[in-house]
């Protein structure tokens, strides 16, 4: 049998562990016969062109864990930005860790999807906004079939949340052959604001998968912003899939910094439904080491009067790839849209690979759209300037590369998340830099 | 670190150097002791930037012949950052605009990295942040300079004036200032020879490769060269310069070719 054939046969004992009379499982049933048409994606489609899932598909793969594994808050605290205050919601395998999570209904709600597919007060939230925005592609048709368990997060209206909210998913690799699949729901009501932290991390060398999706709905004057850190083990695999729906005048920014891992797809889509409002969509990739790390970015813009800001900077060294896939697309009632989109690129060596593609779909005639994609290397007089003051090549090349990633970093907005960000990206250059940001 | 009083600070002998299999210098012989000022002149083109580059360790430039030695050791061998770990200072003709690295970070990373090759500790953060304002104090360097993009956007004559800055906060045994003047007016000329002046003690010795005598009025030369087509054809004290200023470089031209 083969992966689809079996996972799909394996929704029928997911059945027996969940609730079938909710309404959300119409959706699953609904979903699962959508994967079962669709199955994954091929290299022959367009959009995924560039990446092959081929070596991650494995057969084995199976969707439930066998048995809960706990874990030590000092064996992971490192994986937290723990110098700051913060709600957490952490999942280990694919199940809620209760004693490493700080959650609340206080005001808000920071808690489970679980929670929130079972509690009848939650109810109406998930009928208006749960599996709402996402594609129905059949990746995310197989989350939204197996969704169960992953972070729900409410901010009603007029709420601005002090402290950010930090989503760790821990693989053990106990079981060799596990895909977990997150399902986070992010409702934003008029006038909150949150901003969200959320990393995977596997724990040990065995090979993980996970295929996540998430959903965040900004209401009127909303801001969220959203900090995916992807710094994974070498045998991690990755399919983040993000889909964002925005209304009136809000403000919604996902900033990615994908460094680690072997194999990592984002997915991320922002519809914009209403006008004067402004996506933010930054990233810094870093990669060696055979890594493959896939921005596919689409922002739909269907209303007037909005924007659109994507600055994605990628390094690759070493036999790695990068693709950058970026689709604006201008509807004909969109006038006046402001959409620019930048991808700059950095090959260290001749065995990296980038693959860039603006995609620039206009219908309306009054917009400003502009995209810039460069592909150079290091700047070899830069670097004999660095190197005349006394700072050795490795530590030079990689302040060059700072400087060059500067912008997406600056524009980090909690400070010890950007002390962070800039520890990690040091260490992934094998250097210690003595200053801060 | 060798470095008796009897040793030069810095001593060319014979040196060659070619870019893409041109040579450019063609046997140059220099002797600079701790305390003195040297000047270099020279028509466009003789090679003043590139002996400048090759002091510096330029890896674009090949030594075919000669040696290059500081304090006795000989540099030829050294990578341009061990070379500034050794002492050796060049401020850039055309300093390069590095986007995103700020001057403070630039010149702590640089400060840092040297003191970890000379064994040291970092400098402690807050000794640093009192000599970054001292200096830049020094050089009348505004202090929202010091967060800006290193170079980026700066004009000509503040691009000059920072890699003074550099030199202040480095402290070099041996500075090769190239063009150094050209592009500031006269009152940031004042404030950058003076800050040159000010950094100079019996220690450390000082190049300053300039086309302009005016220079030479606020830092006075010990001795002054001219450069032509790769070779040290001409050298004399400070009177040298102003007879250069009048004259210009053919007399030296028609003395060499004879
Ligand atoms: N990288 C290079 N590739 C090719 N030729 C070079 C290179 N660098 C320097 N040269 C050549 O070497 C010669 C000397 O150049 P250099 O910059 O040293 O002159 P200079 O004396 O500093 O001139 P100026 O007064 O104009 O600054 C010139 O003919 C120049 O074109
Ligand atoms: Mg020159």
């Amino acid at each position: 049998m083969d992966l689809k054939d079996k996972l799909v046969s394996s929704f029928m004992a997911f059945e027996n562990t969940v609730d079938v009379n909710h309404p959300v499982h119409e959706v699953r049933s609904e979903a699962i016969k959508n994967f079962e048409t669709l199955g994954f994606p091929s290299k022959k489609m367009e959009s995924w062109k560039y990446t092959s899932l081929k070596s991650i598909l494995k057969p084995q793969l199976s969707v439930f864990p066998k048995k809960e594994t706990s874990l030590d808050y000092k064996d992971v605290k490192q994986y937290f930005i723990h110098e700051i205050e913060s709600y957490k919601i952490v999942f280990v395998d694919g199940v809620y860790s209760s004693h490493l999570s700080e959650t609340s209904h206080e005001g808000l709600d920071v808690c489970l999807m679980s929670a929130a597919l079972s509690k009848p007060k939650y109810r109406l939230l998930i009928e208006n906004y749960f599996n709402k925005i996402a594609v129905k592609d059949g990746l995310t048709s197989l989350n939204t079939a197996f969704s169960k368990e992953g972070a729900f997060i409410n901010i009603p209206r007029g709420v601005v949340v002090e402290k950010p909210i930090q989503i760790l998913h821990f693989t053990t690799g106990v079981e060799s052959s596990l895909l977990t699949q997150p399902r986070n729901l992010v409702v934003v009501g008029e006038n909150a604001h949150v901003q969200i932290i959320e990393r995977h991390q596997s724990l040990t060398d065995n090979p993980t998968f996970t295929n996540c999706v998430t959903e965040i709905f900004a209401n009127k004057r909303g801001i969220v912003d959203y900090y995916k850190i992807q710094n994974d083990r070498d045998e991690a695999s990755l399919i983040d899939n993000t889909y964002i729906s925005q209304q009136r005048n809000s403000h919604v920014s996902v900033h990615t910094f994908s460094l680690g891992g072997k194999l990592t797809r984002n997915n991320l889509q922002f519809f914009q439904k209403g006008e004067y409002l402004d996506s933010t969509l930054k990233g810094v990739t870093i990669t060696d080491k055979k890594q493959h790390v896939d921005h596919s970015t689409l922002v739909h813009h269907a209303q007037p009067n909005c924007e659109s800001h994507q600055d994605y900077k990628g390094i690759y060294a070493d036999k790695s790839t990068g693709v950058f896939n970026g689709q604006i697309i201008v509807e004909k009632e969109a006038q006046k849209t402001n959409g620019f989109q930048q991808s700059n690129n950095i090959l260290l060596d001749d065995t990296a690979t980038i693959n860039a593609k603006p995609q620039l779909e206009i219908f309306a005639d009054d917009v400003r759209c502009s995209h810039g994609c460069t592909i150079g290397q290091l700047d070899d007089e830069a670097l004999l300037y660095l190197r005349s003051r006394g700072i050795p090549k490795k530590e030079a090349t990689a302040l060059l590369m700072f400087g060059f990633a500067n912008n997406v970093l600056e524009s980090v907005k909690i400070p010890q998340l950007k002390q962070r960000i800039t520890k990690l990206i040091a260490s992934k250059l094998g250097v210690n830099l003595g200053f801060d940001l | 670190m060798a470095g008796n009083t009897e040793t030069d600070m810095l001593k060319i002998k014979n040196l060659h150097a070619s870019v893409e299999g041109k040579e450019i210098l063609k046997g140059i012989n220099l002797e600079v002791n701790p305390g003195e000022v040297h000047a270099i002149m020279g028509p466009n083109g003789s090679g003043k930037s590139t002996l400048a580059s090759v002091i510096a360790g330029n890896e674009d430039f090949e030594v075919t012949d000669g040696t290059i030695e500081l304090e006795g050791e000989e540099l030829n061998e050294l990578a341009p950052e061990e070379r500034a770990h050794q002492g050796v200072f060049l401020s850039f003709q055309y300093p390069v605009e590095i986007p995103g690295v700020t001057v403070t970070n630039f010149m702590k990373t640089a400060i840092n990295e040297t003191r970890k090759a000379r064994g040291l500790e970092e400098m402690p953060a807050n000794e640093m942040l009192k000599k970054i304002r001292e200096k830049s104090e020094l050089l009348e360097i505004d202090r929202k300079f010091l967060s800006r993009s290193l170079n980026e956007g700066f004009s000509g004559g503040e691009k000059k004036r920072n890699e003074i800055f550099q030199m202040a906060m480095m402290e070099p045994k041996l500075a090769i200032l190239d063009e150094t003047d050209s592009g500031l007016d006269i009152d940031a000329l004042k404030v950058v020879a003076n800050g040159v002046n000010r950094l100079k003690t019996p220690q450390n010795a000082t190049i300053v490769i300039t086309h302009y005598q005016r220079l030479l009025d606020y830092i006075v030369p010990d001795h002054v060269h001219v450069l032509l087509n790769g070779k040290i054809v001409k050298s004399g004290g400070k009177e040298l310069a102003l007879e250069l200023e009048e004259k210009g470089y053919d007399w030296i031209k028609q003395e060499a070719a004879v």
